[in-house]
């Protein structure tokens, strides 16, 4: 129910009647890239509004409640002030990448966008590597972090870009691992299909330890590639000031902020994808009464409330722990997470094998 | 003093934290000089926050010189301002009555729980965590009230004149301090559960900023820094200042020598100014809170030295009269110049993250540095 195939269908009917082959795929492109566009800013504004509120919430105080009903409108006030700042490039920046690395950030957000299954019969991309996707596209983020702490021409910027460089490309193989895990047990790297594989039941419930043990490293090292706290390292601002985006201001400050919340978001709804079961409801055995009326709240509520519970949990990370050193960060994924990842997918893959999970 | 900051000849990295930096918790320039993340070298510049409040007491007279002092450590006001009340008393020789005797050791027991609270979530904000500030704060609060009422200020009090207190207390001081003393002994469970026992913090903490007993003699240090190597320094049980001679109470030592040394002595003794508290807050004589003194003061020649134990370590007034109204010179030995001393022997050799925690955990007050 509520699904939107009934109106893309008719639209692209009516398009196919009206227009030639080549402006329907033109016009339905942009049709979604403003999609996405619209997504993107209303993504940023929820979740940088619902950081705060989070953030309100654990250390005791109201936060932003004064534009607009319950504070809503705050970050809509906020972007407004972002927009009209001065952006400033400084003297001995290498002005062509120093403008340039918000952007980058900003597409990667973006294209990450693409396979993300929203709900039921709503995705934008359904490609059949999407997970490969996603972990690949991910990696381009490190880029445009180095670039901007490069061309800064700052030296805290540059710290801060080193060390993102060195977290990123640690945390993405641990990362990548424990999304191996699924690949293997749904034997897919669809997203549709992955989705489609836990009909019976989410992988976290049927993937036994190596599922949950997945899902943990997951959670950690996204956290880590997402550089938030507390892996915050790039950033860190008791150090390094603001790290590699010490001298933005301005809206490609903003693009850099946006970009975080926007992968915070994407790796959040990965995670429910690949362990939640994406927008699948939740079943429990032969109870058919329960599932019915499980299954009559609408996928996309299913797909957002699992996404927005990881988000949660992310934050509260954030605002509950300190930051790591750059030692210890290191230690933590080459010493623990990786080795046990690497026995992890070993067992899961016995047990696929072996055809042990239900 | 001032040479070119960049990179050394042999490709060292140097860089400035501060003045404007927002781990340095005030205007304290470092120049860091780095090889990767690891600290080769830690230079502080001073003197960007120096007010010569030494050269502005020696024309101030012996009661208005007072206030000036609550300026240079603001976060134990009461205890500088002790330190000099002290002084002047001690070359007047004038009997202070026990009441305000009683009074000035619960309002700096106060004061050495407001400060220790800020600096651990100033300290828990340094190594990342945003949340313990606000806790911290919460409690900070209530004895800013409790000041409020009876001083009529909440940070630069000048409660305290030559000869007792400038006013007496507050109808309601003794039930809010009961109240408050119930609620953080309650409070200060809750910081251990969220920060102390964080594995993070204590990776974080324990095995950096190694600070030797014998460094910690040769630096000068004081206060907690120096009691978290192991040192024996507490004015308070070495030279008992007005009732801390008839109050029971711990000396606090750790003999870590490393920051969490330091994070639990402070941690430790604002369980013991509870204990002080808890002691006295029943026990306050009546009585006079001032003793009869001259309308204007005269120190007698000679030279006086009185020292205190201020949140960050011992605070010493030393005056130099001619007889006049004025002091003819007049020094303070200020905990935190010392402390701040230590820094770069702690430094060297461990990454740029730990700094800023070894930064948190000698609880510098910049202005008490510089005055």
């Amino acid at each position: 129910m509520w699904s939107l195939t009934d109106i893309t269908g008719r639209l692209d009917q009516w398009l196919n009647q009206t227009f030639s082959s080549t402006w329907v795929l033109v016009i339905e492109m942009l049709i979604a890239g403003v999609a996405v566009i619209g997504l993107f800013a209303a993504l940023g504004l929820v979740l940088v509004l619902m950081e705060r509120r989070v953030a309100a919430w654990i250390q005791i105080r109201l936060g932003p409640n004064r534009v607009g009903p319950f504070g809503l409108l705050q970050s809509l006030a906020d972007t407004l002030k972002l927009l009209v700042k001065e952006g400033m490039t400084p003297s001995g920046a290498d002005k062509f990448l120093f403008n340039f690395a918000p952007y980058i950030a900003m597409m990667v957000a973006m294209l990450l966008m693409a396979p993300i299954a929203f709900a039921k019969n709503f995705q934008l991309w359904d490609l059949n590597i999407g997970v490969l996707y996603i972990s690949a596209i991910s990696s381009i983020m490190v880029i445009s972090i180095l670039m901007a702490g490069w061309a800064s021409n700052n030296k805290y910027s540059l710290m801060g870009a080193m060390r993102s460089g060195a977290q990123i490309v640690s945390y993405e193989l641990s990362a990548g691992l424990s999304v191996l895990t699924i690949v293997v047990f749904s034997g897919s790297l669809n997203v549709t299909d992955i989705i489609n594989s836990q009909a019976d039941g989410w992988w976290i419930f049927k993937g036994h330890l190596p599922a949950w043990i997945s899902f943990v490293i997951f959670i950690i090292a996204v956290t880590a590639e997402t550089n938030r706290a507390p892996f915050d390292l790039a950033e860190a601002e008791s150090e390094l000031t603001a790290g590699f985006h010490t001298e933005y201001s301005g809206m490609k400050f903003a693009l850099f902020f946006l970009a975080e919340y926007i992968n915070v978001f994407i790796v959040c709804a990965l995670g429910a994808i690949l362990f939640l079961g994406g927008w699948m409801p939740f079943h429990i055995g032969h109870w058919e009464a329960f599932n019915h009326v499980m299954d009559y709240v609408p996928s996309s509520i299913w797909f957002f409330g699992k996404t927005f519970f990881l988000i949660f949990l992310i934050m509260w990370f954030r605002w509950t722990f300190p930051r790591l050193r750059i030692d210890q960060l290191l230690n933590l994924e080459w010493k623990y997470l990786l080795p046990i990842s690497m026995f992890n997918i070993l067992l899961a893959t016995a047990i696929a094998i072996l055809g042990w999970h239900f | 003093m001032f040479e070119e900051i960049g990179t050394t000849s042999n490709g060292d990295l140097q860089i400035n934290v501060g003045p404007q930096h927002p781990a340095t918790h005030g205007v304290l320039h470092l120049v860091l000089t780095l090889n990767g993340e690891t600290i080769k070298k830690v230079e502080p510049h001073l003197g960007y926050i120096h007010r010569s409040i030494e050269k502005m007491c020696e024309s101030l007279s012996y009661r208005q010189f007072i206030y000036v002092t609550s300026r240079m450590d603001y976060l134990s006001a009461h205890m500088n301002n002790h330190a000099c009340a002290l002084c002047v008393e001690k070359g007047m020789q004038i009997e202070v009555p026990e009441r305000a005797q009683v009074i000035r050791v619960i309002m700096d027991e106060l004061t050495r729980i407001a400060s220790h609270e800020l600096w651990w979530g100033a300290m828990a904000m340094d190594i990342g965590a945003f949340t313990p500030f606000f806790h911290s704060f919460r409690e900070r609060e209530k004895i800013n009230e409790i000041m409020e009422e009876t001083c009529g200020a909440r940070l630069t009090m000048n409660y305290y004149v030559p000869g007792g207190l400038m006013a007496d207390l507050h109808p309601d001081f003794q039930k809010k301090v009961k109240e408050f003393i119930i609620q953080f002994k309650q409070r200060i469970d809750e910081y251990d559960q969220l920060v102390t026992g964080n594995i993070i913090f204590q990776n974080r903490m324990k095995g950096v900023g190694i600070l030797s007993k014998e460094d910690a003699v040769s630096y000068g240090c004081t206060g907690p820094t120096a009691r978290g190597s192991g040192l024996s320094s507490d004015i308070r049980k070495l030279y008992p200042y007005a009732v801390y001679g008839k109050v029971e109470f711990e000396e606090i030592l750790e003999t870590g020598c490393d920051s969490f040394a330091r994070y639990m002595v402070r941690i430790r003794e604002m369980k013991q100014s509870i204990r002080i508290i808890e002691q006295l807050i029943d026990q306050i004589p009546e009585g006079d809170f001032q003793a009869k003194t001259k309308a204007v003061l005269k120190l007698p020649k000679g030279e006086f030295y009185t020292r205190v134990e201020t949140a960050r370590g011992e605070l010493g007034v030393y005056i130099v009269s001619e007889g006049a109204t004025t002091p003819y010179r007049i020094k303070f030995r200020s905990p935190g110049f010392s402390n701040l001393s230590a820094l770069d022997s702690m430094a060297r050799g461990s990454k740029l993250g730990d700094l800023v925690a070894m930064m948190g955990t000698l609880d510098l007050v910049i202005p008490d540095i510089d005055r």
